[in-house]
């Protein structure tokens, strides 16, 4: 009996240590690595450069072929010609066409102008689609504007996050209350302990996003002191949503830890990275965008767009990054569109590189993944 | 030099692996060897370096004194001196050191009739540190991926090469590594208790035997794995500790650049519930 109970466990262990080893998805050297700190601090990033480069290049070939941005006619003005134009007005009726047209490539490639506009009449507020997408572009033009400490001179599209799709890839919902609080005192996950998607498949808590990317959400959890300290500190939970956020910008930039900071003291800035005085500016990005703008569209919205708790989807640090350090490594698309940077709109763009430079800039940066003198903290 | 009464007629010739009888002799109660002019060789000369290194570095503070290797742009290439030479010369030394070591057990086990047990296990130790600083710089392609020689420093290299895998308590290697380092501990307190238990009873009370041990344990959890065996099961544990400790480190980087905690979709995607 013993013995049958015996074999029985090791054919088991045998099975289970087969599919470790042939399915985990293990890599192979050559590995590259970036240094980015002083040698032996162990400050790198790993890369696989049969992996990571491909993502990059599949994204870069999703990128519509657009018009090019041809000197600006200036009249007539798209706000004298249609109506109900609330925020591009002062466009030229070229630009503002040649806009409308570039959204929908970035968008709605399929389904084109019908899935904003009512068609008998486009200057018709009632799909909530346009009402959303107006609301986008005011987005964009604040990103483009006021937040270059974290986008640089880059700057932002809808395609930047649309990538072709109506509503973009990586999103995030507030968590269900039924599930953060489910089954009573035994059965109370409070949100973790399961392979958390947005946190790398680890099993820290799986939303810690409408704590720390919504509202002013506290992220440092580190005493600037030592030990004892006045009061209560930050809890061991909070302490764990931390980790989860940065589990998540981890994983959506492809990155490691080391990539922003040395992990002998995370909050030192002294010693950290300098990415990581963009990435900090991007969470301030990141909480007053789904503040200001994403989250108040939820009474827009259809309830097949809406989360558990009623509230529409949001967005991470993903929604933009796809798995890049820089967004579509870097690809310079808002420069045709000036439009798209509100107050800091530059002055119209004579001689603008065409698509096929732009490209191969963003793949030479992609071959760099950690360039300390990028566009992003160079624009600081 | 003092010797024990018995011990002289243990001090035979022979069984060395190399020099023949040119270093077959002991110096007070060590034995020479080979092998122990190789180890005092490499040990004298590597620690000459650490010092050189320390005295042309900013600090004499022994915790902050730190011998970095070379940047990873060097590749695999000898780096200049002061940029992770002595980092390199260092590690032949600390190798050759080790290896001599382990060489110089096996004359003394040659001496003496014995297993190979104790270089082996030794080995165990070395082949760790040799995963750290030869085999897995050499998979990834720099001698800048092995960690410095320093006490704080190298425990800065500990934690950002962990973080570099995002959450490393989620690396299957070294979740062995440390079950099988707590468990050696465990096994070595409960065998030292046992042993200790029997033969220091309390004053006036007659000592315990093998067979005490043996009977507490099989009245404790049914089985005793006897007097051998323990020995058997602890060389096991504390070799497995090394062996997987060699293995988490070289399969982070070479054969796994991810966060650790994705590794384990393997296991999310099961057949069973997948």
């Amino acid at each position: 009996m013993i013995k049958i109970v015996a074999w029985f466990i090791g054919l088991f262990a045998l099975v289970l240590t087969g599919f470790m080893l042939f399915t985990a998805g293990w890599e192979r050297p050559p590995i590259e690595t970036q240094q980015s700190g002083y040698r032996g601090t162990g400050m790198a990033e790993i890369i696989n450069p049969r992996v990571d480069p491909q993502r990059l290049e599949a994204q870069l070939a999703q990128v519509p072929e657009l018009s090019p941005l041809t000197p600006d006619p200036g009249v007539p003005r798209a706000g004298d010609v249609y109506q109900n134009v609330q925020v591009l007005g002062d466009l030229s009726v070229a630009r503002f066409t040649r806009l409308m047209q570039a959204i929908t490539e970035w968008i709605y490639p399929e389904e084109g102008c019908a899935a904003c506009h009512q068609l008998n009449n486009l200057a018709d507020d009632s799909m909530y689609q346009k009402v959303v997408s107006r609301r986008m572009i005011q987005m964009t033009q604040a990103i483009n504007s006021e937040w270059t400490s974290h986008v640089g001179a880059t700057g932002v599209t809808c395609f930047t996050c649309h990538r072709g799709e109506s509503v973009p890839q990586y999103t995030w919902f507030n968590a269900d209350p039924a599930t953060v609080a489910a089954d009573g005192m035994v059965g109370w996950r409070n949100g973790q302990n399961r392979a958390a998607e947005f946190a790398g498949l680890s099993s820290l808590p799986e939303e810690p996003f409408s704590r720390l990317l919504e509202d002013a959400g506290q992220i440092r959890v580190e005493g600037r002191t030592a030990l004892p300290i006045d009061g209560d500190g930050p809890s061991i939970q909070s302490t764990e949503w931390t980790y989860s956020l940065m589990m998540h910008m981890s994983t959506s930039l492809d990155v490691n830890c080391t990539y922003c900071h040395n992990s002998r003291n995370f909050g030192s800035w002294e010693s950290s990275n300098p990415q990581r005085v963009n990435a900090w500016h991007g969470i301030q990005m990141a909480q007053s965008l789904n503040t200001e703008y994403v989250a108040p569209l939820s009474p827009v919205l259809p309830p097949h767009r809406l989360g558990a708790t009623g509230e529409g989807q949001k967005i991470n640090c993903a929604t933009c990054h796809q798995g890049v350090a820089k967004p579509l490594g870097g690809l310079a698309m808002a420069e045709d569109y000036p439009s798209l940077w509100g107050d800091a709109a530059p002055q119209d763009v004579a001689g603008v590189d065409d698509d096929v430079d732009a490209d191969a800039d963003a793949l030479a940066s992609a071959e760099e993944p950690v360039d300390l003198e990028g566009s992003g903290a160079g624009g600081l | 030099m003092s010797m024990l009464s018995y011990e002289r007629k243990y001090r035979v010739r022979g069984g060395t692996l190399l020099g023949g009888d040119l270093f077959d002799f002991w110096v007070g109660p060590f034995y020479v060897g080979f092998f122990g002019v190789t180890t005092i060789f490499f040990s004298v000369l590597g620690t000459a370096m650490l010092v050189y290194g320390a005295a042309i570095g900013p600090t004499w503070n022994l915790w902050q004194i730190n011998i970095a290797p070379p940047d990873i742009s060097y590749g695999l290439a000898l780096a200049p001196l002061k940029e992770g030479g002595i980092w390199q010369i260092v590690t032949v030394c600390a190798i050759g050191a080790f290896v001599s070591w382990a060489l110089r057990e096996v004359e003394i086990c040659r001496k003496l009739g014995m297993g190979y047990h104790v270089p082996i296990a030794f080995s165990a130790a070395i082949f760790a540190y040799i995963s750290l600083v030869v085999i897995r710089p050499v998979l990834m392609g720099a001698w800048g991926h092995a960690f410095p020689y320093g006490i704080l420093s190298h425990l800065d290299w500990v934690s950002n090469v962990g973080y570099q895998y995002l959450h490393f308590h989620y690396n299957p290697a070294h979740m062995l590594a440390v079950t099988f380092f707590f468990t050696t501990t465990f096994a070595l307190a409960l065998h030292g208790g046992a042993v200790l238990s029997v033969l220091n009873p309390g004053e006036g009370k007659p000592i315990g035997t093998a067979e005490h041990i043996n009977s507490f344990f099989r009245d404790t959890q049914g089985y005793s794995i006897g007097e051998l065996g323990i020995h058997r099961l602890g060389l096991y544990l504390a070799i497995a500790a090394g062996f997987f400790s060699a293995v988490c480190i070289i399969i982070s980087g070479p054969f796994w650049t991810r966060g650790w905690p994705e590794w384990w979709n393997w296991w999310l995607e099961l057949p069973v519930w997948s």
